[in-house]
C-alpha cells in the first residue's frame, strides 16, 4: 500500500490521460469541495462538459477559484488531465503565487483500460488518437516533474497501486502551532557569546558550560532568531551552545541570512567573506574540524520561519507578513532571510528596506530581527529585537507570552556599523501613525468583547471619513466615542410622552432587579483626556501637546476652537484630579472621561439662536396676536368656540418651551463660566473602567465635585430596586420633581452596568426626559393632545439597537487603547461609532 | 399664524362682499398643511378688519418628507412655520380669497377695480437680508411700510434682534393687487418655500406679478427668490453627524468657495492658479496624473484635454463634490475611449490609499490649508511616503498677501474652512522638511501678479524625485 504524504495546505495536480481514473480518485481521498475539476468548469460556462471551444474560459474560472481558496489557505486538487507541460506549468504558478507547495499525483492507467471506461460513457465519444497523443504526453511528462517544480511526485503505475493508495496530511515544517512555549525569542547574537551568556542566565536559564548547554527550571524554551553567526568574537561558541540548546529541545532556531551565507562557505561554494563571514570561518577554522561538520549538519536543517502558540506568533529572521504565514515557497524563504527590499540604495550602499511592518495588519505577533534597531518598539502587532549588540548595541530578548523585554548591554563594539546606529528621535522611536483607508472603508465586521461581531455599511463609512478627515481630532487621540442612548418606551398617561415607569418595567422585563437614576446634564457631550502632564501625552498617545490633553465632541470634533480654554480646562481637571489623589489611587497618569458639559449656550449658541430663540420669539408673539383676535371675534357674538378654547392653552405651551431653552443657557466669557459634568471614568492606564458599577463613579467623581465645586457638577443619583413599587414610586418622584425645577430629566442604569438579559446585552441606559424638557425636541405644544397622540407613535428599535452596537464598539475601542493594540485596531472601532450615528434614525429620541 | 386686512373705507363692511366672506361667521377651509379660519375681529361702518389665521400641523409637517431630499428647516418639530408668515399664507389666501383674487364681486363689483384705503397687519413676518428689504419689496408699488424688529429672547440682549418683524403695510390699493402682492412677496420675505417648485411656478409667478412685476426694481430678487429650487443634494446621512452646526456643511463650503472667489475674482487667481498646475504637470511629462482634492472637477477636464496625458484619477473626500464632478464632467455620456481615462475615487488625503500608488504626478491644489495642521503629518506620509508620485504639485495661498485684498478683513483667512493660511518662509519651511524626509527636490515659485512686498497671492511648490 502506497501511503501518499500531502502537506497540509498544498496544490494537487491529478495527471492522467482521459479515463484514467482522475475525478473517481479524487472523490475517493479528497473533499468534494477540494476538488477543483476542469470538465464541471467547462460545464458551469458552456453547460456541457465536454465543449473544448470553451476550454480557455473553464480554466479561467478554475484558477479564479483555485486562488481563492488559496488565499484562504485551503488544500486544492486541480482534476484536469496535466498531462501538457503548459497546462502544469500553470498549476505550478499558481502554487507559487500563493506560496504554497504543489504535488503531483500520476495515475498511470494502461491505454485500453481508459479506452473501455470512455467508450462505456456516451459524452466522451472522440476517436482513438486523442487518447494515444495523450499517453505519448504522459510519458514524456514523468521524468521532468520534480524539475517542473512540483515538490513531491507520486507515480501510481496501475490500477491496483491506485486503489491501494491513501492519503495522509503532513504537516508543514513551519507549523509549530500546538507550541505554545513559554518562549524567551533571542535577537541576533552574531557570534557575541559573552552577551548570550548573561543574557540567558537573566532570563533564568541554568547554564552547562561542560554540555555546552542550557535550559531552564520551569520548561520555557528560546527561540533563536537567526544570525548568530559572523562579525562577533566567539561564533563556534555560540553555535555549541545553540545546537546543545536545540538537541536536547530546550531552544528552537531558525536561521538568518548569514546562517546561509555561512553554510555554502562551509560547503565549499565560492563565496564573498564580507560582513563579517571571513571572522566566523577564521574561528571555526581554529577549532576541530568535526565542528565545521556538524555546523553544516545543523545550519542545513534550519528553516526560515515557525508559526507558534495556535498561530497567535511567528517568528522569522526578518519578519514574515500575514500572507506568507505558515506558507511555504521560495518567495516565504526568501523574505524570512532578507525582507523586503526596494532594489534601492542608500547613501551608504545599503538596500532600501521596504517598512512591511508599517502594513502590517495581520492578527499573528511577529516577532524578529535582522535590522538593527536602536530600541525594539511595537508596531502593528510586530517588533524587531535586533537592538545591535554585536555593533556595540544590546542583545535582546522578549519574553513570551509576558511581552516584557529583556536585554544585556554589548560589552564592546565587535564591529563597525555601515550606517550609524543613531539613538532614535523621540518620533521615530514611535509607533507611525499611519492609517490605511482599507482599515475604515467599505462594509465591515467588527468583533467586539461586548456583542460579537458589529457590522457596519460602506455608505456608513463612507459618510464617517469625511467628517473623519475634515473635522475630527488627530485619531491618536481618538480612543472613544460616545454611544447614543435610547428614550423610554413612550408613556400613555395624560400630557406625557416619557416617564420612568415605562423605564423600571424594560429593566425588570431583563431581570435586572437594581437600578440606578442618574440626573441627566443637558449641555454638550464632551470627552476629556487627561495627562498628568506633556511627557504623559507624548508617551502614551504620541501626542506632543502643551495642553497635555484634549476635549473632543460626540462626532470626534474638538470641542473648543479656543485653544487657550481647552488648556485653562485641562488644567482645572488635571488640578482636581491631583487634589484627590486620583493619579495614584487608578495607578494611571491619564485618565478618560465621560461628561456633559455646560451651559449647552456653549457650543449651541448659533442654534439656539437661529432656531430655539427664534422659534420662541415668533410663537410667543403669533399666540397673543391670535388670541387677541379671536377674543376681539367672541366679544362680536360670533360663535368662535373651538378656537378660543385651544388660545390659552397655546401661550401657555409656548411660555413653556421659551422657559425650557432658557435653562440651559449663560453667558460664557471665560473658563470660569463653564461647567463639566462627569459620568463616568472611562479608562486609565492598564484598565478600562467604564464597565465597573455606577456607584463607583458616582462616588469617584463626586469627590471631584468637592474638590473644585465651580469646575464640577456632581450627578445626583438614586438606586431603585424595580421589584418594589415603593422603590419605583421614590424615583418617579425624585424624576418629577428634578424635572420640574428645569432638569432635562434622567438616565436609568442596571447597577452592574452591563446587563445580560435573557436576549442578550440589555440597554445600558433609558433616558426619561422630563415633560417640559421634551419642548425642545418635539415642538412648543407637542403637549396638545391632538399632537400628542400621534407623537406616540414612535419606534425604539432602531435606536435601542444603535445604542448597543455603537457601546460595544466605544468599549472595544477602549478595551484595545488599554491593551496597547496598533492605532489602527482602535481607531477601527471608533471610526465604526461614527459610521453607525450616521444611520438614519429619528433624531428626537 | 396670522394675517389682518382693514379698511376705514366707508362702508368699511364692504370688506366682507369684496373678499367674499360674511363678517357675522366664522370660516374654515382645510388645507394639505392645516386649517385656515377668517374671522372679523371688528366689522363697523368705520373701520373692519378680517383676519386670517392659519393653523398649521407641525406634527403633520415633519411626518410628511418632502418628495426630494430633505429640508432641515422643515425636518424639525421645533420650527417656525406655524407661527410666521410664510407661503403657508400664501397658499391659504390663494384658496380662501379665490373669489377676491379672480376680480369677482357679486355684491360689489364696482368696488373690485376700486383703490381704496387697506392696511395689512403681519405680526410675526420673517424677513431675510433684514427689515429693508420689506422696504424694497412693498414700497415701490406705493405701500407705505412699518417694519419692527422682534427680539430674540428678552432674557438674552446680547443675542439681539430676530430675523422676524412686525409688519405693518398701508396704501390705497384694490383688494385684488393687495392679494396679489402679498401671496408673490410673503414667500420671498421669508425666502423659504414649504413645497418643492416646480416648472408650474413659473407660470404662477407671471400671472400674479403680470402687470407689476415687470415694472418693479426689485424683480430680479423677486424672480430669485420665488422660484426658488432647492439645489442641495443633503447627504442625510452626513447630515446626522453634523451636530449642533445647523448648516449642511456643503452649502456652507460652497458659500465660502464662493466668498473666496469673491476675494480672489479681480485678479482671476482660480483661473491663473489653473492655468499654472497645468503647465506644471506639462513640465513634468506626467502620464498618469492624480488630482488630489480634485472637488468640482475642474483641473480633471483641463487635464484629459492634454495629449499624452494616459489617466487622471480625481479624488475627493466629499462623495457629494464627487456627484458634481461627475455631472460636470459628463462622465455617464463620455466616449469611452476618454472614459477609460478618468477616474473618481472616494478617499481622504490623510489616510494611505494603496489606489494612489504609481503616478507621474499628483496636483494638490488649495488643499492642504483644509487640514488640520495636527493631521499634516498623516497627509505628509500619505502622499510623500506612501502614494509617491514622481512629482507633486502643491499650491496653498500666501497670507502674506492678504492685506492686498481690499474686500477681505484685516486678519481673516480666505475661506471659512481655512485651517492656516502660509507666508512663504513657512510654506519654505515646510517644504525643506519633506525633502529631506522623503527624497524630492523642490522648486518654489508665486502665482497671481508678485507684489513687490508681500509676494504673490498664491505659493506653488513643485517637488519631484
Amino acid at each position: 500500500m502506497t501511503v501518499l504524504e500531502i502537506p497540509e495546505l498544498c496544490v494537487v495536480a491529478l495527471v492522467g490521460v482521459t479515463g484514467s481514473g482522475k475525478s473517481t480518485f479524487a472523490a475517493r481521498h479528497f473533499l468534494p469541495t477540494e476538488i477543483l475539476s476542469s470538465d464541471f468548469c467547462r460545464g458551469l460556462v458552456a453547460d456541457e462538459e465536454n465543449d473544448q471551444s470553451a476550454t480557455d474560459a473553464a480554466f479561467d474560472v478554475l484558477y479564479y477559484i483555485a486562488s481563492k481558496r488559496l488565499e484562504a489557505g485551503r488544500l486544492t486538487v486541480v482534476d484536469a488531465t496535466n498531462v501538457q507541460v503548459q497546462a502544469r506549468r500553470s498549476v505550478v504558478n499558481l502554487a507559487k503565487a500563493n506560496n504554497v507547495l504543489a504535488v503531483a499525483i500520476v495515475l498511470d492507467v494502461p491505454e485500453d483500460v481508459c479506452a473501455a471506461r470512455n467508450a462505456s460513457r456516451s459524452d466522451r465519444q472522440f476517436g482513438p488518437h486523442v487518447l494515444r497523443s495523450q499517453r505519448s504526453q504522459l510519458r514524456r511528462s514523468i521524468r521532468g516533474l520534480r524539475r517542473e517544480g512540483f515538490h513531491r511526485v507520486y507515480h501510481l503505475k496501475d490500477e491496483e497501486e491506485i486503489a491501494a493508495a491513501s492519503v495522509e496530511g503532513e504537516p508543514l515544517w513551519n507549523d509549530r502551532r500546538s507550541d505554545r512555549g513559554p518562549f524567551d525569542i533571542v535577537g541576533d547574537v552574531h557570534g557575541c557569546y559573552e552577551e548570550l551568556e548573561a543574557l540567558l542566565t537573566a532570563l533564568g536559564y541554568e547554564i552547562d558550560p561542560e554540555r555546552s548547554s542550557a535550559r531552564h527550571p520551569h520548561g520555557r524554551r528560546a527561540v533563536f532568531l537567526g544570525d548568530l553567526v559572523d562579525r562577533g568574537p566567539a561564533t563556534p561558541a555560540v553555535l555549541r551552545l545553540v545546537m546543545g540548546m536545540t538537541g536536547e529541545g530546550s531552544a528552537l532556531c531558525i536561521s538568518g541570512n548569514h546562517e546561509v551565507k555561512l553554510l555554502r562557505a562551509l560547503n565549499g561554494r565560492n563565496v564573498s567573506t564580507g560582513h563579517g563571514l571571513a571572522q566566523s570561518l577564521e574561528q571555526l577554522a581554529a577549532q576541530p574540524p568535526e565542528l565545521s561538520k556538524q555546523v553544516a549538519s545543523f545550519l542545513d536543517g534550519l528553516i526560515s520561519h515557525f508559526v507558534l502558540d495556535e498561530g497567535r506568533l511567528v517568528v522569522a529572521h526578518a519578519g514574515l507578513p500575514a500572507t506568507m504565514q505558515g506558507r511555504a515557497s521560495a518567495t516565504v524563504r526568501s523574505f524570512a532571510l532578507y525582507g523586503d527590499t526596494t532594489g534601492e540604495t542608500d547613501e551608504y550602499g545599503q538596500p532600501v528596506r521596504y517598512p512591511w511592518a508599517e502594513d502590517y495588519r495581520g492578527e499573528a505577533t511577529v516577532v524578529y530581527g535582522h535590522t538593527p534597531v536602536p530600541e525594539a518598539v511595537w508596531l502593528n502587532r510586530t517588533i524587531c529585537i535586533d537592538t545591535g549588540c554585536v555593533f556595540g548595541g544590546r542583545l535582546t530578548a522578549l519574553r513570551y507570552p509576558e511581552r516584557e523585554l529583556v536585554s544585556v548591554p554589548a560589552n564592546e563594539v565587535y564591529y563597525e556599523p555601515v550606517r550609524p546606529l543613531a539613538p532614535a528621535a523621540a518620533d521615530e522611536a514611535r509607533e507611525p501613525t499611519d492609517l490605511d483607508l482599507d482599515d475604515v472603508l467599505g462594509k465591515r465586521r467588527i468583533e467586539t468583547r461586548l456583542a460579537g461581531t458589529v457590522t457596519i455599511r460602506e455608505e456608513n463609512a463612507a459618510a464617517a471619513l469625511e467628517v473623519m478627515s475634515r473635522f475630527a481630532v488627530d485619531p491618536r487621540w481618538l480612543v472613544y466615542l460616545p454611544p447614543t442612548m435610547s428614550p423610554t418606551a413612550t408613556s400613555e398617561r395624560e400630557g406625557l410622552l416619557e416617564h420612568p415607569h415605562e423605564a423600571f418595567a424594560a429593566f425588570r422585563s431583563v431581570g435586572a432587579r437594581t437600578v440606578v437614576c442618574e440626573e441627566k446634564h443637558m449641555g454638550s457631550r464632551a470627552v476629556v483626556i487627561a495627562c498628568r502632564d506633556a511627557s504623559v501625552a507624548s508617551r502614551r498617545f504620541g501626542i506632543d501637546a502643551p495642553s497635555a490633553g484634549v476635549v473632543f465632541t460626540r462626532t470626534g470634533r474638538l470641542f473648543f476652537a479656543d485653544a487657550e480654554m481647552e488648556a485653562a480646562l485641562l488644567g482645572k481637571v488635571r488640578a482636581a484630579v491631583s487634589v484627590t489623589g486620583l493619579w495614584e489611587e487608578l495607578a494611571s497618569d491619564w485618565l478618560v472621561l465621560d461628561c456633559e458639559l455646560l451651559p449647552w449656550s456653549a457650543k449651541a449658541e448659533d442654534l439656539l439662536r437661529q432656531q430655539y430663540a427664534a422659534v420662541g420669539a415668533a410663537a410667543s408673539r403669533a399666540v397673543r396676536a391670535e388670541d387677541a383676535v379671536v377674543q376681539a371675534v367672541a366679544a362680536r357674538g360670533v360663535d368662535v368656540a373651538d378656537l378660543t378654547a385651544e388660545m390659552g392653552q397655546r401661550a401657555a405651551m409656548v411660555d413653556g418651551f421659551v422657559a425650557a431653552y432658557g435653562h440651559y443657557c449663560w453667558p460664557v466669557e471665560s473658563v470660569d463660566d463653564l461647567e463639566l459634568a462627569p459620568f463616568q471614568v472611562l479608562a486609565g492606564e492598564g484598565s478600562v473602567h467604564a464597565l465597573r458599577g455606577h456607584p463607583w463613579h458616582l462616588e469617584l467623581l463626586r469627590r471631584l465635585a468637592d474638590a473644585d465645586p465651580t469646575t464640577f457638577r456632581a450627578t445626583n443619583a438614586i438606586t431603585v430596586e424595580v421589584e418594589d413599587e415603593a422603590s419605583c414610586e421614590a424615583g418617579t418622584q425624585w424624576w418629577e420633581e428634578m424635572t420640574s425645577r428645569g432638569g432635562e430629566g434622567m438616565v436609568v442604569k442596571p447597577l452592574d452596568t452591563v446587563h445580560h438579559g435573557p436576549k442578550g446585552l440589555a440597554q445600558p441606559g433609558i433616558k426619561v426626559r422630563g415633560r417640559e424638557y421634551l419642548r425642545i425636541i418635539y415642538g412648543p405644544e407637542y403637549t396638545a393632545e391632538r399632537h400628542l397622540s400621534r407623537l406616540r407613535g414612535r419606534g425604539l428599535g432602531h435606536k435601542r439597537s444603535l445604542a448597543v452596537r455603537e457601546l460595544s464598539l466605544g468599549i472595544e475601542a477602549l478595551d484595545r487603547f488599554v491593551a496597547g493594540e496598533p492605532l489602527y485596531r482602535v481607531h477601527e472601532c471608533v471610526f465604526g461609532v461614527l459610521a453607525l450615528e450616521s444611520e438614519p434614525t429619528d433624531p428626537r429620541l | 399664524m396670522l394675517l389682518t386686512i382693514s379698511t376705514d373705507h366707508r362702508p368699511a363692511t364692504d370688506l366682507g362682499y369684496l373678499l367674499h366672506k360674511n363678517p357675522s361667521a366664522h370660516h374654515r377651509a382645510e388645507l394639505g398643511f392645516g386649517r385656515a379660519h377668517v374671522v372679523y375681529p371688528e366689522a363697523s361702518n368705520e373701520r373692519c378688519t378680517a383676519a386670517v389665521v392659519v393653523d398649521v400641523d407641525p406634527v403633520g409637517l415633519v411626518r410628511r418628507r418632502a418628495p426630494r431630499g430633505h429640508d432641515f428647516s422643515l425636518g424639525q418639530y421645533v420650527n417656525d412655520r406655524p407661527y410666521a408668515t410664510s407661503s403657508f399664507m400664501s397658499v391659504a389666501l390663494g384658496k380662501v380669497f379665490s373669489t377676491a383674487m379672480a376680480g369677482r364681486s357679486k355684491e360689489r363689483p364696482e368696488l373690485v377695480e376700486q383703490a381704496i384705503a387697506l392696511e395689512v397687519s403681519l405680526p410675526v413676518t420673517p424677513c431675510r437680508g433684514g427689515e429693508d428689504v420689506a422696504h424694497r419689496l412693498f414700497e415701490p408699488l406705493g405701500y407705505e411700510v412699518t417694519a419692527q424688529a422682534i427680539p430674540l429672547d428678552p432674557r438674552f440682549p446680547q443675542w439681539g434682534d430676530s430675523q422676524y418683524v412686525d409688519l405693518t403695510l398701508t396704501a390705497t390699493v384694490t383688494l385684488k393687487g393687495l392679494l396679489e402682492h402679498l401671496v408673490v412677496l410673503l414667500p420671498v420675505l421669508d425666502d423659504d418655500k414649504h413645497y418643492w417648485v416646480g416648472p408650474d411656478e413659473i407660470d404662477k409667478l407671471l400671472r400674479r406679478g403680470g402687470d407689476w412685476l415687470s415694472r418693479h426694481p426689485e424683480r430680479e430678487l423677486i424672480t430669485r427668490r420665488y422660484l426658488r429650487h432647492d439645489r442641495r443634494l443633503t447627504r442625510e446621512a452626513l447630515g446626522r453627524l453634523m451636530e449642533e452646526d445647523l448648516e449642511d456643511p456643503d452649502e456652507a463650503e460652497t458659500r465660502y468657495d464662493a466668498r473666496e472667489h469673491a476675494v480672489e475674482r479681480p485678479i482671476h487667481l482660480n483661473e491663473r492658479r489653473l492655468e499654472a498646475v497645468l503647465r506644471a504637470v506639462r513640465a513634468s511629462g506626467a502620464r498618469r496624473v492624480l488630482d488630489l482634492g480634485c472637488g468640482e472637477g475642474k483641473l480633471i477636464g483641463e487635464l484629459l484635454r492634454v495629449r499624452g496625458i494616459e489617466q487622471v484619477v480625481g479624488v475627493d473626500v466629499s462623495s457629494r463634490m464627487l456627484d458634481v464632478a461627475a455631472q460636470r464632467l459628463h462622465l455617464d455620456t463620455m466616449a469611452p475611449s476618454q472614459r477609460a481615462r478618468v477616474d473618481l475615487l472616494h478617499g481622504s488625503l490623510t489616510y494611505r490609499d494603496a489606489r494612489l500608488v504609481g503616478f507621474d504626478a499628483a496636483a494638490v491644489a488649495e488643499v492642504i490649508e483644509h487640514l488640520d495642521p495636527s493631521r499634516l503629518g498623516s497627509f505628509e506620509r500619505a502622499v510623500f511616503a506612501h502614494a509617491r508620485p514622481s512629482t507633486v504639485i502643491v499650491t496653498t495661498p500666501n497670507i502674506e498677501y492678504n492685506v492686498r485684498f481690499e474686500s477681505l478683513p484685516a486678519g481673516a483667512l480666505r475661506h471659512r474652512d481655512h485651517r492656516f493660511e502660509w507666508t512663504r518662509a513657512e510654506l519654505a519651511n515646510w517644504c525643506a522638511q519633506i525633502t529631506t524626509r522623503h527624497g524630492y527636490t523642490v522648486a518654489l515659485s508665486g502665482i497671481g501678479p508678485e507684489d513687490a512686498t508681500v509676494g504673490p497671492p498664491t505659493q506653488m511648490a513643485v517637488f519631484s524625485r
